[in-house]
């Protein structure tokens, strides 16, 4: 009996080595999938284009140079849009922040009178909306077109961030607490702001990355409100240079236009690295925050 | 009590009256809740339902310099100009095969690779894995199609690379080819958020009660079978909510990543419903042409999701609402 346990345990335990071999092989060509091009702009940004489209550049910079970091401090544009999508981002993720907490605390409680009928209100413009023209006049009518406010206010409502968080408050805030307080005469206010906010730190933390990221990656609000130079955001200026090949616009010819064009192509691995890093670095200060009752929030809702 | 019995009719009406009564004292005594939710529904009101109302314009011809109630009313004209165009066939196919695509090709990858990384023992090759296949989800669109750009060309990056290494004389160039624009998007968005999507997979699985593996150990389950059993049945309801969010928004195709990949060689396939409203209405101005395409497409999305949640809702009891 006891040798029959046995050898039916090494036969379970071969099915799961040859499991676990599978498993760890795909999940290590997925790590490889996903990180190798990710280095190879690294590396490719510091070194002598040429040796990039001769294919020499596999693991290691070929040529070290900082040339493509240098040809970006040079242009003036970038810099511009730097700081135009750093005070989108900040004040954004401030007015996100302030006008889909405040509402998500009001939907999670259960005593608001026509608490139904708001969230229909707000879960509707998830799937129904006027569109692009009419928005599009709309925002002209509020005289928003081309300012810096029509980046960060009349898109801050998002529905589904708001649902991840009433559902947060729904669930962890005990009711008792609710109760306790308003036996002490503490007004809804009040409790919102130095109770329940305090208590919420996790998925604040969750929500304010959400908008962070959009408002750093936002792309198609400029493209449609934005018009002057000074007001156009990061993406806009990356677009030129990545896309629109538009930094070899006027190179002349010749030995110069070849010149121009090696370093546009430097500069092109400097930029994505310049505009993609700063936003990923946020990432690890929320990570802790990524617990399953923030995530689960979402589907519940 | 004695009235009430006299006139029931009474007691009804004070029956809705004291409800209102009651309302009235719920808003009273939570005003501070109506505050907090003030801002959101102005800015919804603003930017959401008023442009709703200028939705009319898609039957009007409109100007600008009229304004919406003295622009011509001209029913359907716009939608007939639009059905009887040469394009709007190809469009409406353009738009939904490539979503249909995207949603078929994008939604088991985040199951999948959830139920790898809930398997993985080694701590520390567990959080590399995660925290490297989320970070292309923060990579903007613009620089998403820029990096696709460079490395897929035939001259430089990987794709140049490895096909010199492979002898191949002149490599295709990927992005200029109209056959190959559908799957570079599908499959550089598996790429990009595949990972992160899966946060939401590895957080339901991380409520698995530990007993049930323990019992199906004991029982002699293979690691294999432990979770084909237990953990992809625990997946599906949560699975079911996110298909219905994705197959509702079919028609709701992003325009950014679309866009930015268009060049000359590649619209007959990659022209949709987004970037010709787009480039109508506000490229060459033809304000209710584009809001006219733009509203048939609201509409099919609309009916589409509350088929696909009636459908749902029939099958099991998951449902959005």
């Amino acid at each position: 009996m006891s040798a029959q346990t046995i050898h039916k345990s090494q036969k379970v335990s071969k099915a799961d080595v040859v499991f676990n071999i599978i498993l760890y092989g795909i999940c290590g060509l997925i790590l490889l999938l996903i990180a190798y091009p990710l280095y190879f702009i690294i590396i490719a940004s510091f070194s002598n284009p040429s040796e990039v489209s001769n294919g020499n550049v596999w693991f290691w910079p070929s040529q070290f140079t900082l040339d493509g970091y240098k040809e970006l401090l040079r242009h003036g544009s970038i810099w511009m849009g730097y700081w135009n999508t750093i005070l989108y981002t900040v004040v954004g993720t401030a007015i996100g922040l302030i006008v889909n907490i405040s509402a998500a605390y009001s939907l999670s409680r259960r005593d608001l009178v026509g608490r139904k009928l708001i969230t229909f209100y707000f879960i509707f413009t998830m799937f129904f909306n006027g569109g692009l023209i009419p928005t599009y006049f709309t925002i002209r009518d509020f005289h928003l077109y081309d300012t810096f406010w029509v980046m960060v206010l009349p898109f801050s409502v998002m529905v589904y961030n708001m649902i991840v968080a009433r559902t947060f408050f729904d669930s962890s805030l005990p009711k008792d607490l609710l109760d306790a307080a308003q036996i002490d005469g503490c007004g809804n206010l009040r409790f919102f702001f130095s109770i329940a906010l305090p208590l919420s730190k996790a998925v604040i933390a969750v929500i304010a990355l959400y908008i962070a990221v959009a408002q750093w990656n936002s792309y198609f609000n400029a493209l449609v409100y934005i018009r002057s130079e000074n007001l156009k955001p990061l993406q806009l200026v990356v677009r030129n240079i990545l896309i629109t090949n538009q930094s070899l616009v006027g190179a002349g010819d010749g030995m110069a236009a070849q010149e121009a064009m090696r370093l546009a192509n430097l500069m092109k691995y400097a930029v994505i690295i310049v505009t993609t890093v700063p936003i990923m670095c946020m990432y690890p200060f929320v990570q802790k925050y990524f617990s399953q009752g923030v995530m689960i929030g979402a589907i519940k809702g | 009590m004695r009235v009430m019995a006299e006139n029931p009719m009474g007691r009804q009406r004070s029956g809705w009256r004291y409800k209102l009564y009651r309302a009235g004292r719920g808003i009273q005594r939570n005003w501070g809740l109506y505050l907090l939710l003030l801002p959101a529904v102005v800015l919804l009101f603003c930017f959401n339902y008023l442009p709703m109302y200028g939705v009319q314009i898609a039957f009007r011809d409109f100007s600008p310099s009229q304004g919406i109630q003295g622009s011509p009313w001209v029913g359907p004209a716009n939608f007939q100009k639009f059905f009887n165009s040469f394009q709007s066939k190809n469009l409406i196919w353009n738009t939904v095969s490539l979503s249909l695509y995207s949603l078929i090709a994008g939604f088991p990858f985040p199951i999948i690779l959830a139920l790898m990384v809930n398997q993985i023992r080694v701590k520390r090759f567990k959080q590399v894995l995660q925290v490297v296949t989320y970070l292309p989800h923060f990579i903007s669109t613009v620089v998403m199609v820029g990096i696709m750009l460079i490395l897929l060309s035939p001259s430089n990056g990987i794709y140049g690379n490895l096909a010199r290494v492979l002898g191949v004389q002149n490599p295709v160039n990927i992005m200029g080819e109209a056959s190959a624009f559908q799957h570079v998007y599908v499959w550089s968005d598996v790429w990009q958020h595949a990972g992160w999507d899966s946060i939401i997979y590895i957080a339901a699985l991380a409520a698995v009660d530990p007993s049930l593996y323990e019992a199906a150990t004991v029982d002699g389950a293979s690691k294999i079978q432990r979770l084909w059993h237990i953990d992809v049945p625990f997946l599906i309801p949560t699975a079911v909510i996110l298909l219905i969010m994705r197959a509702g928004n079919v028609m709701n195709l992003g325009f950014e990543k679309v866009y930015l990949m268009q060049n000359p060689l590649n619209t007959s396939i990659s022209e949709v419903i987004s970037t010709y409203v787009y480039k109508i209405g506000m490229i060459s101005n033809q304000y209710s042409l584009s809001a006219a395409v733009n509203l048939f497409n609201t509409v099919i999305n609309f009916v589409l999701l509350l088929l696909v949640n009636g459908f749902s809702k029939k099958l099991g009891d998951t449902s959005l609402w």
